[in-house]
């Protein structure tokens, strides 16, 4: 026994993960070991880059513009990279460097509420009661541990209100929050002199040693020590260097923008090189009930230079096959304008931009009415959607996981948009 | 049937326990009825012992050999942590270890329970299971009210079924009728949603899950379908007005109804209000959810009494006597003997919430160790099970901050503490729940640290702040004040853990500050209180 995942796992290694992935199971592979920055190309394992657009940005004035008509306003369309594809003039960079991706322009859910359609689009699941699920950063984190990364496999940068939560998984699986972007990060670094750490921590294992007599479970319980010496490691490790951006050379940080936003994709690219799991950037301020047009223009300033430097970046780095890029909101906002020249919520058809991690490239899914009176074709369930971004994680969607109620859950309940998926 | 016996001692403990409640509250005020007091109390402690006995019967039939007694310390910080939401103060700990009466746990309980710390902390705790943790929608709801209205209610010890009543059926606006905000809370997408104000009212009152049958029948227990679109039909007529929440408004011509499509048919179907159980408990008058709050609350409802016994052990212990908290098996199951006795003595007690809080922590479980000598894994394992060792959780955020405030002080920080004291309390408090994570509705799961967590205790400006050695802190008033070496360590374990250290521990720490002085003494004494609040014990319950 011992002997056979030897060789599975050394000399015929390579074949053997070959074999699987050629025969579409390659969910079964075993997660790369080693250090992530050195790797390149499609032999990296995944990982999961979120842009999350808070508030609910309007279709119309992004990815799915509809010039001309009753619910157009004064957004116009530009052509972009892919053939046949037009989105909102807001946004001329990303017009140049959207072929990467792929649009689905028909999102449906049923939750109009900020607060549980941001649930709904980060686990896939609807606000439920009786269990509270993981973001999908957290299921990939459980999934697949990144073996001899120092820093937190799963990252929050400007989190906001309602940052993604480990659910029933445990707190451990929670993102890790930045706050300041760019920045050092908050409290990993001690002002003390070495003498005094040491002398801190000896007292920290006296105790633990006292704590531990007639507690035989007590470490594995608390994981505390676990905690505390992930927090020593990342204080130490060379790795914190990927939240700095310092160094980046001017034209690079020019690029993506002088502005918390564009700080944060500099640092999400640096943290997904460093082999970080999963990363969500937060772009805050879509809720435009009132003065759509402006709030728009002026998010599209921050959102257009940042993501298209990103995806050329990650493209150059040679880091798209292996990182899944998703771009969307809590849900989209309504064709009609109302009188204050805002649009409301509006969950039902709305678009998300997704690409990278070898999915398809350049494909429209789904289309949405001008008038905004017809449902849309080919609509595609948030769960579908979740579906899809697993299966290209290399993770089964059907997989169960066991809630503490013992109740078992999938990792998605939807099925892969087909056309999306690795050919 | 078979707990008929069973519930008369109880019920003698319920009227001892109240009576003796009276009496203790004198004793501080004049030492002739102390002697009284003293002999009537004594009848508490005689009833208590029929709760051990449950537990010793059980840990005898299931051969477990329980814990010893904890610590009285630790026993008084679990009570404080469960009921203050902090750690006794060095000030505390002195004023109870110089009482010699032998019933001072009792006599600090009620001190403890009358302090305004303890309705409004325990306000939050209650507060979580029937109206969540958001605050939206905020033009509706107003979350800070509903807590306030409930620690008032919890300062004037009002029954628990009076505060349920209020809770389900008030009327009004969500600012000038504040239990209102229990039915604006579940405002979703515009609309008033039944299903969550049913699923939250059987969950917290009745510690059922019955929202599992909104979509099926239950898997598991005997919940319908239908039963649950009965009860939530009780919310049915329930609106959000200009006038705040109202049955069955004016506004609306045609009656207002709770409905369901027909899943064949495919047409809309009105649903009436039904109850799966106790169908003689329902009055016929009334609002509908007056009605459903009758029936609730109803002395004969025996799931509405163990529920709270559930919820307010799982307070006290940071875990309830069954998880989850509100899937409780049916009255009479082996499992729950203890819920249900002790349920229908709550009642008894006139759900007397204090009565039932100091009954539990003067339990013998409260006050066993959280260590067992020599046990193994499966050994502990099977002790905890049943409450043989006292169970190791996890603080909440608000605990933990609460904890380090008060460690960094060593005088109690309460209202009469001074605005500075105070106002770092309530500031600091939200920042750093904020950012160490709140744990939410499902605050009873088990839970386990993470990275942020460590990186603000460890480096965070508060702990720097907090344990610096200034004129006010305790880091600098323990530096300069102590006399002797062996002194400071004692009280810097007093002030942090609550306890005195082993002998171990006292020699390390002594090497430490042993021959520093002034400013080396300083930095010494900083960094044992950092080790100290750094450590698991700090930031678990045990």
């Amino acid at each position: 026994m011992h002997r056979l995942i030897q060789s599975a796992f050394t000399g015929n290694r390579r074949s053997w993960m070959f074999s699987a992935a050629g025969a579409g199971l390659s969910f079964l592979l075993p997660p790369l070991t080693g250090r992530a920055a050195e790797r390149r190309g499609p032999e990296r394992s995944k990982s999961l880059l979120t842009i999350w657009l808070q508030g609910g940005p309007s279709q119309l004035e992004t990815w799915d513009p509809h010039p001309g008509g009753p619910t157009g306003g004064p957004t116009q369309a530009i052509k972009t990279t892919i053939p046949g594809v037009k989105i909102a003039d807001l946004y001329p960079r990303t017009a140049e460097a959207i072929h990467p991706l792929s649009v689905i322009r028909s999102l449906v859910s049923k939750e109009g509420d900020h607060e549980r359609g941001t649930y709904h689009l980060r686990t896939g699941y609807r606000p439920d009661p009786s269990v509270r699920h993981p973001s999908i950063g957290s299921m990939l984190v459980h999934e697949r541990p990144a073996k001899g990364l120092e820093l937190p496999p799963h990252v929050a940068l400007d989190g906001g209100q309602w940052p993604p939560r480990g659910g029933f998984l445990g707190d451990e699986y929670d993102a890790f929050r930045v706050g300041n972007p760019g920045g050092s990060i908050a409290n990993a670094t001690s002002s003390l002199s070495e003498d005094r750490q040491k002398r801190r921590l000896e007292g920290l294992n006296v105790l633990e040693r006292g704590f531990a007599v007639g507690r035989p479970t007590a470490e594995r319980k608390t994981l505390h020590r676990k905690a505390t010496d992930d927090a020593l490691a990342l204080m130490t490790s060379d790795q914190l260097k990927a939240f700095e951006i310092e160094d980046e050379p001017a034209d690079v940080k020019a690029a993506y923008g002088d502005d918390r936003f564009g700080k944060s994709c500099l640092v999400a690219r640096r943290l997904i090189e460093t082999g970080v799991r999963a990363v969500e950037v937060t772009l805050d301020g879509f809720d435009s009930h009132t003065n759509n047009f402006e709030v728009h223009r002026d998010k599209a300033t921050i959102l257009d230079p940042a993501l298209a430097a990103l995806l050329k970046d990650l493209e150059s780095r040679d880091l798209l096959a292996s990182t899944v890029v998703l771009v969307l909101g809590e849900f989209g906002r309504t064709p009609k304008i109302n009188p204050f020249d805002g649009r409301d919520h509006w969950p039902n058809g709305f678009p998300c931009l997704l690409g990278g991690g070898g999915l398809a490239s350049g494909r429209v899914i789904g289309a949405t009415d001008p008038a905004g009176v017809k449902d849309p074709e080919r609509p595609v369930p948030v769960a579908d959607l979740f579906a899809t971004i697993l299966a290209a994680l290399d993770l089964d969607p059907t997989k169960e996981l066991m809630s503490p109620i013992g109740r078992p859950l999938k990792l998605s309940e939807g099925l892969p948009v087909n056309e999306l998926l690795p050919s | 049937m078979r707990s008929a016996k069973a519930q008369s001692w109880f019920a003698i403990l319920a009227l001892a326990g109240a009576s003796a409640g009276i009496v203790a509250a004198a004793v501080t005020v004049d030492d002739t009825i102390a002697v009284r007091a003293e002999k009537q109390v004594s009848v508490g402690p005689a009833a208590q012992s029929e709760i051990d006995r449950h537990f010793e019967e059980a840990w005898q039939a299931n051969q477990v050999s329980p814990a010893e007694l904890a610590d009285d310390l630790i026993v008084l910080r679990r009570a404080s942590l469960a009921l203050h939401g902090t750690v006794p103060s060095l000030e505390e700990i002195r004023i109870y270890e110089a009482d010699e009466r032998p019933d001072r746990l009792r006599i600090r309980i009620r001190a403890m329970l009358d302090d305004s710390r303890f309705a409004d902390y325990f306000a939050e705790r209650l507060a979580r299971p029937w109206v969540g943790v958001s605050t939206d929608p905020f033009l509706i709801y107003r979350r800070d009210r509903f807590t306030r209205w409930l620690a008032k209610e919890l300062r004037e010890n009002r029954p628990y079924d009076a505060i349920a009543r209020a809770v389900l059926s008030t009327d009004g606006l969500w600012t000038s009728e504040p239990a209102a905000n229990f039915v604006t809370s579940a405002v979703a997408n515009d609309d008033l949603d039944e299903n969550v104000l049913t699923a939250r009212t059987v969950r917290g009152f009745l510690g059922q899950r019955i929202d599992c049958a909104q979509c099926h029948d239950h898997p598991f227990a005997n919940w319908k379908q239908t039963e649950f679109q009965g009860l939530a039909a009780f919310f049915g007529q329930s609106a959000v007005s200009f006038q705040g929440v109202v049955d069955q408004p004016r506004m609306f011509e045609n009656a207002l109804e709770y409905k369901i499509e027909n899943p064949e048919t495919k047409a809309e179907q009105v649903i009436a209000p039904g109850v799966p159980f106790l169908k003689e408990c329902l009055p016929v008058d009334g609002s509908r959810r007056d009605r459903l709050a009758a029936w609730i609350t109803d002395p004969r409802n025996e799931r509405f009494s163990r529920a709270a016994v559930n919820r307010v052990w799982g307070l006290m212990f940071g875990r309830p006597y069954i998880a989850p908290v509100d899937d409780l098996p049916d009255p009479g199951d082996v499992s729950t003997v203890l819920l249900d006795r002790l349920g229908a003595a709550f009642r008894d007690s006139g759900y007397d919430l204090r009565w039932l809080i100091e009954t539990i922590i003067l339990s013998r479980p409260f006050r066993a160790s959280s260590s067992l000598d020599g046990a193994d894994d499966d050994e502990y394992q099977k002790a905890a099970e049943h409450w043989a060792v006292f169970p190791m959780t996890r603080l909440r955020p608000e605990q933990v901050i609460g904890a380090m405030i008060q460690a960094g002080r060593l005088q109690t920080i309460d209202q009469n503490s001074n605005l500075l004291a105070r106002s770092i309390r309530f500031f600091r408090e939200q920042d750093f729940v904020g950012e160490y994570g709140d744990v939410g509705e499902a605050e009873l799961d088990a839970r386990s640290g993470t990275v942020s967590q460590a990186l603000l205790r460890m480096n965070g400006k508060l702990t720097r702040e907090l344990f610096e050695a200034g004129p006010f802190s305790a880091a600098g008033r323990l530096a300069n004040l102590t006399e002797n070496d062996s002194r400071l360590v004692e009280l810097c374990f007093l002030v942090t853990l609550a306890r005195r250290p082993t002998r171990e521990e006292h020699q390390h720490f002594l090497t430490l500050v042993e021959g520093t002085q002034k400013e080396s003494q300083a930095r010494a004494t900083e960094d044992m209180l950092w080790s100290l609040v750094n450590s698991a014990e700090f930031s678990w319950n045990h």
